[in-house]
């Protein structure tokens, strides 16, 4: 058995080695360089731009402004093409731009021998521009008069959606209800792989060849091709190993521009290598998200009715647009069940950068959002916030009707229960309960909801292709993509325990290559687990078929009394051995009579999506003199089915828990309210968290296996990011009595409120 | 690849001064960490450099006859912070040092290149004004040495004539012996971090530990350049050891900081900080002086 | 015009003579003229640790380090600490083992720092082990396994026994 066990990574040697190759180090070194000029203007128009000085730097090869790109507007979102018009991504990018959109934006490209003239050359060129007003928030962008950033979208919305049931104007007229309300906030925030995005292009054989860091070589296939105006078989897209994605690179990045480039140089190889100053406001960031929450609560803790009004910040460009708003405001409903509902949700463009996919794609906002009220409708009601989701939350048995999706195990008493015992979470909130000094602890929690993978919204289909080698092994490959997240090994386990051979006979392809790699749309949505194990199972059995029907010719025994066990090949009423895998398939394929190369290849739509449910606990000690939270311990607990690899799973999770802990209390990408300008784009002044701000990070699981997956597995690579931040913000509230409505919880924050409540 | 005009590599100090005669566009490089950041974001792109990284003349501590403390001004800070005579002597300063960005950085970064940046973050800067530290500026025409708070001139400008270089940080032994001191940094982040405010104290107390003999208090990001806070010292001097001491001296450093308002931080927000700095520093200096509070 | 100098260095065990570019930095050198590609680019200005190397013992980010300074020292990247069989090293085993590496970019940098801090032959708390692996920035782990497999790994050089509960029990 394969499934279920810590096996260490299958890319582990190589990445402790040093060897494993990413897509800087295999970019061809003579490679000229392209580098982007970025609008100094946070809105308007490009009247002018004079790249004379820029071009007679020595070593330029060419530079190319907005005016010189093709009108062809594609779109960017790592999303699966929809075959329906009206459901297809918004195509609202060219290659550079002459309408500024926002500080940053990509008016020209300076491509030249080396990086040192590509810098020099960029410092020279002189851009005139009619400047309008910056819109950075939501409220300014749908206000009356303001400046729109695309024609077809009146007052800056790209989308408004609703979920509404019931009577909510009449279930409000209830006598003894209490209304609790809320403004909540969330912050821009950026991905923050250790990688930038990268990567080259070049001709070869008339085709354009892209070697990038992206989790969606597919994808970008498609988008390359659309961009260029091209077949998109013309385009082949190469993705070797990435250092971190986190949906940063689920979106086509600088791969049309640089593709672009080699086309209008003879083919030449061409890099784009981001700046870490680039990769903050140049690729994607995270949803800024405003929402208004009203609760209408009986006495007894049950819900009347509800009330979400949801804005989500979008920056310039539609990138994965409403989706992200939508799966929050999606979630709302289903956490905790009322009967008499008005949610709205809006996506509205702003000067900000564009956002788009990231870690949790709209549940971290959504979670902090809902579950800091949550914990203000206990306090209405002085419940314990554990007992009081026990009695809401999305009950057993609770089915969505548009997902299908349903909620099969008392997953959320289960984790509460588990998370509860590992912080010790009652005692300690009798003991916090009273506290008067000027350091003061809390404990906190919050729930998440989450759905794996994307159906019914957009496609979900896999594709795996086995091959048996001389020797009884065999290679796999899938178009799903590792950026970290350990899928290689996933895969490798569940490929093992479906053929039935030891898992290190199976060679994971690691490389996806859309000339080579089966189709597949990527690393997003927590889906790969789940979602390649309907191919992997499916390809499996394909494969162990056609070796079955080879060895009924070698034991003179039928296909149906065979078996492949650890490897060998067995007769199953008695487990007698005949030969190992490698003979037959050495036999297989060297036969003078029949010779035979075993391969299977087999694709795999799934229309089925499964929950994954979790919580996280925060312990903090709060100096409130001087407005700083500690966070002392930290616990989730996850519900991701059956664990293919628990150590990686815990890794996975402690990931999530520190983008989580970053997102309540330090992270926040901030803008010259003024211009746009971005004012902290780097790792200095962006607060990522560091060894010495986290505390232990305590990840358990509980192992209900999912019922529709081959493999009992469900999401886990988004979830753990997702309910940290209300926990820490709850255990705020539980250490000092203020409550904060918005993230992150820095100092500056926490000082204003301790101020505003008489704690200084 | 860097946008570096050209470098001049220094051999010796005085190699170094006629390097800067000779080129005086060029800029001094000692560690890089700044000067080299500079470059890559365009500030400085195109510069000449006159590298002393190697100058290794000018690293590490030594005791000089009188019992001054000579701080060779290329001592990289995770060196100055594993000093024996800096802990033994000035424990305080290597653990300001101690707190710079994160190891690699203090790896690298050097005191004397943290002090010519004139920054009033600099960890180091703070604690040195609150030792009454004196630097030594060797020149065509000699050595001129100058009161750590007459060479910080303005935000970013130090007072380095065209032909000097730092040559040595100097602590009288007056300033340091009897005293010890405490420095707190508060920054957003527990490493990898600049500060926000930062408060170097340290004081002597009477025999009997019950009288403030003398109490030296700086801040760093409280103004353009670290500053000195007299009317605290003032009502520390002779005060007797106690609550309502560090209340009033905590309060009234309000008097001699202005911190201003920036994306950074508020300046409401840098004042209450400063004072609760001031409190806890000090409060930790007595303790470790022997006081009790 | 160009200007160059000639550096000699010691590379992982190898003398070596370059012709060097003034303009370029550590990582430059490593990773275009050496071939050493586990020197990482992350940040290019020394806030992210990818780039980490060990000169004469200590770990300094080699993308804010003037290749030219490289003269006369001893230069180690990650390529260095492998057995010549390709053998693991017991800090890398422990990173293997205690699942400390997800995507694998800040791994070779946080390696080279966990091998100056393994070398200083000291024990140091959870606390001090925080503070010296700090100089790296990890998006994947949330540090926790890649401070396991370090302590773990100091433990055992020292011929100590790893305390039990590592630092949870700590702090409560």
């Amino acid at each position: 058995m394969s499934v279920g066990k810590s096996i260490p990574r299958v890319d582990a040697y190589d990445k402790a080695a040093g060897r494993a190759k990413y897509t800087a180090d295999l970019c061809p070194p003579r490679a000229l360089v392209a580098r982007v000029k970025h609008a100094e203007t946070g809105n308007g128009v490009v009247k002018s731009i004079d790249v004379s000085k820029a071009r007679a730097v020595d070593g330029v090869t060419a530079v190319f402004t907005c005016f010189d790109v093709p009108n062809r507007p594609f779109p960017t979102a790592g999303h699966p093409w929809s075959l329906d018009p009206g459901h297809q991504d918004v195509a609202d990018r060219l290659l550079l731009t002459s309408r500024v959109r926002y500080y940053g934006d990509d008016i020209a490209v300076v491509v030249a021998d080396n990086e040192t003239a590509a810098g020099q050359a960029l410092r020279l060129i002189e851009v005139e521009y009619e400047a309008y007003p910056v819109i950075l928030d939501v409220d300014e962008a749908m206000a009356e008069g303001a400046s729109q950033l695309h024609d077809a979208y009146p007052r800056n919305i790209l989308a408004h959606t609703q979920i509404y049931r019931g009577d909510y104007q009449k279930a409000i007229q209830e006598p003894g209800l209490i209304k609790v309300e809320g403004w909540y906030e969330t912050p821009t925030v950026q991905h923050c792989h250790i990688e930038n995005h990268i990567c080259t292009a070049k001709m070869e054989g008339g085709r354009v060849v892209v070697t990038t860091s992206t989790q969606i070589p597919h994808i970008v296939r498609r988008v390359v091709g659309q961009a260029l105006g091209i077949p998109w078989g013309m385009v082949r897209v190469v993705k070797p190993y990435v250092g971190g994605g986190f949906g940063n690179k689920q979106d086509a990045l600088y791969e049309p521009l640089c593709a672009w480039l080699t086309t209008q140089l003879g083919g030449r190889p061409v890099t784009i290598d981001c700046a870490r100053e680039e990769t903050f406001v140049n690729n994607r960031v995270r949803h800024a998200e405003r929402a208004h929450i009203i609760s209408w609560v009986r006495p007894d803790g049950t819900f009347a009715a509800r009330k979400l009004e949801l804005f989500s910040n979008q920056g310039a460009y539609a990138s994965h647009g409403h989706s992200v708003c939508a799966k929050g405001l999606g979630a709302f409903p289903q956490l905790y069940p009322c009967d008499n509902l008005e949610c709205d949700g809006y996506t509205v463009f702003t000067n900000r950068p564009a956002a788009g996919a990231m870690r949790g794609y709209g549940i971290p906002q959504a979670m902090f959002l809902g579950e800091c009220h949550i914990d203000d409708v206990c306090r209405a009601l002085d419940m314990d916030p554990v007992d009081f989701r026990r009695a809401q939350v999305m009950p057993v048995g609770y089915r969505d009707e548009f997902s299908k999706n349903e909620n099969y195990f008392d997953t959320f008493n289960q984790v509460m229960n588990k998370g509860m015992e590992a912080i010790d979470y009652r005692r300690k909130r009798e003991r916090y309960r009273s506290q008067t000094g000027p350091v003061r602890r809390g404990v906190g929690m919050a729930l998440f909801w989450y759905n794996t993978a994307v159906w019914p919204i957009s496609l979900e289909s896999s594709s795996c292709r086995m091959v048996l080698n001389q020797d009884g092994s065999v290679q796999l490959q899938t178009g799903e993509t590792e950026i970290g997240q350990g899928c290689d090994t996933v895969f490798s386990q569940m490929a093992a325990e479906a053929l039935g051979v030891p898992v290190d006979s199976v060679h994971v392809v690691s490389t996806q290559d859309t000339d080579l790699t089966p189709f597949g749309t990527g690393a997003y949505a927590s889906r790969q687990t789940y979602i390649g194990g309907f191919s992997i199972a499916q390809t499996a059995a394909l494969l162990r078929e056609r070796i079955l029907n080879y060895a009924q010719e070698l034991t003179r025994q039928p296909v149906h009394n065979l078996d492949l066990r650890g490897g060998r090949i067995v007769r199953r009423t008695d487990g007698r051995g005949y030969m190992s895998l490698g003979e037959l398939a050495t036999q297989a394929l060297y036969s003078a009579s029949r010779s035979e190369h075993l391969t299977a290849e087999s694709t795999y739509q799934i229309k089925n999506n499964a929950y994954s449910f979790g919580c996280s606990f925060a312990e903090v000690e709060v100096d409130i003199p001087l407005c700083k939270v500690k966070l002392l311990r930290m616990v989730n607990v996850h519900d991701c089915g059956r664990l293919i690899n628990p150590a990686l799973a815990e890794a996975q999770v402690h990931g999530g828990m520190s983008m989580a802990a970053g997102f309540g209390l330090s992270e926040e990408l901030r803008f010259d309210p003024a211009t746009g300008k971005p004012l902290n784009n780097n790792l200095l002044d962006y607060k990522l968290p560091t060894f010495p701000d986290h505390p232990a990070l305590d990840a358990f699981f509980v192992e209900n296996p999912e019922p529709t997956s081959p493999f009992g597995t469900k999401a886990l690579g988004e979830p753990p990011a997702c309910s940290g931040a209300p926990a820490i913000r709850n255990a705020i509230l539980n250490a000092t009595g203020v409550a904060i409505n918005r993230c992150p919880i820095t100092a500056h924050v926490l000082f204003d409120r301790f101020r505003a409540a008489g704690l200084l | 690849m860097y946008d570096i005009k050209a470098l001049y590599e220094a051999e010796s100090v005085q190699d170094a001064i006629r390097l800067r005669l000779a080129h005086p566009e060029a800029q001094l490089i000692a560690g890089g960490s700044d000067v080299l950041v500079q470059i890559r974001e365009g500030r400085r792109a195109g510069a000449e450099l006159i590298s002393i990284y190697t100058l290794d003349e000018l690293r590490g501590v030594t005791m000089e006859p009188d019992g001054t403390l000579r701080i060779g001004p290329l001592t990289s800070f995770s060196h100055l912070a594993r000093d024996p005579l800096i802990q033994q002597h000035i424990q305080v300063l290597g653990e300001a040092a101690d707190q710079v960005g994160g190891p690699q950085i203090r790896n690298i970064a050097s005191i004397g290149g943290n002090v010519c940046n004139g920054a009033t973050s600099a960890d180091s800067a703070s604690t040195l004004f609150a030792w009454d530290a004196v630097v030594e500026l060797t020149g065509q025409a000699g050595i001129r040495r100058l009161p750590i708070q007459a060479f910080y001139r303005r935000a970013g400008v130090v007072d380095l004539q065209p032909d000097e270089l730092l040559t040595g940080i100097l602590i009288p032994r007056a300033a340091y012996e009897g005293y010890r001191g405490h420095y707190i940094k508060y920054a957003m982040r527990n490493a990898m971090d600049i500060a926000i405010c930062a408060c170097s104290v340290n004081v002597k107390l009477s025999d009997d530990q019950e009288t403030i003999v003398d109490a030296r208090i700086t801040f760093g990001v409280a103004g353009p350049v670290p500053l000195r806070c007299p009317a605290a010292e003032a009502i520390a001097r002779g005060a007797a050891v106690s609550e309502e001491t560090v209340r009033a001296f905590a309060a009234a450093v309000l008097e001699d900081i202005h911190p201003r308002d920036s994306w950074r931080a508020s300046k409401d927000f840098r004042e209450h900080i400063a004072v609760e700095l001031a409190r806890r520093a000090l409060r930790r200096a007595v303790e470790l002086e022997g006081g009790t509070l | 015009m160009a200007q160059y100098k000639l550096v000699r260095c010691r590379i992982n065990g190898r003398d070596t003579e370059t012709m060097v570019d003034v303009r370029a930095s550590l990582t430059d050198l490593l990773r275009n003229d050496f071939s050493l590609t586990s020197v990482k680019k992350g940040c290019e200005v020394g806030e992210c640790g990818a780039c980490a190397v060990l000169i004469d013992g200590e770990c300094f980010n080699s993308c804010i380090y003037l290749a030219v300074w490289a003269d006369g020292k001893e230069i180690r990247t990650l390529e260095s600490l492998l057995g010549p069989g390709g053998e693991l090293s017991d800090i890398q085993q422990a990173f293997v083992d205690e699942a400390a590496i997800q995507c694998g970019f800040c791994t070779p940098g946080v390696l080279m720092t966990a091998t100056e801090i393994l070398e200083s032959g000291k024990l140091y708390t959870d606390e001090e082990l925080r503070k010296l692996l700090s100089g790296h920035l990890c998006r994947c782990t949330g540090y926790q396994n890649i401070l396991r497999a370090v302590k773990k790994t100091m433990y055992q050089r020292l011929g100590l026994p790893l305390p039990g509960a590592a630092e949870a029990s700590a702090i409560s």
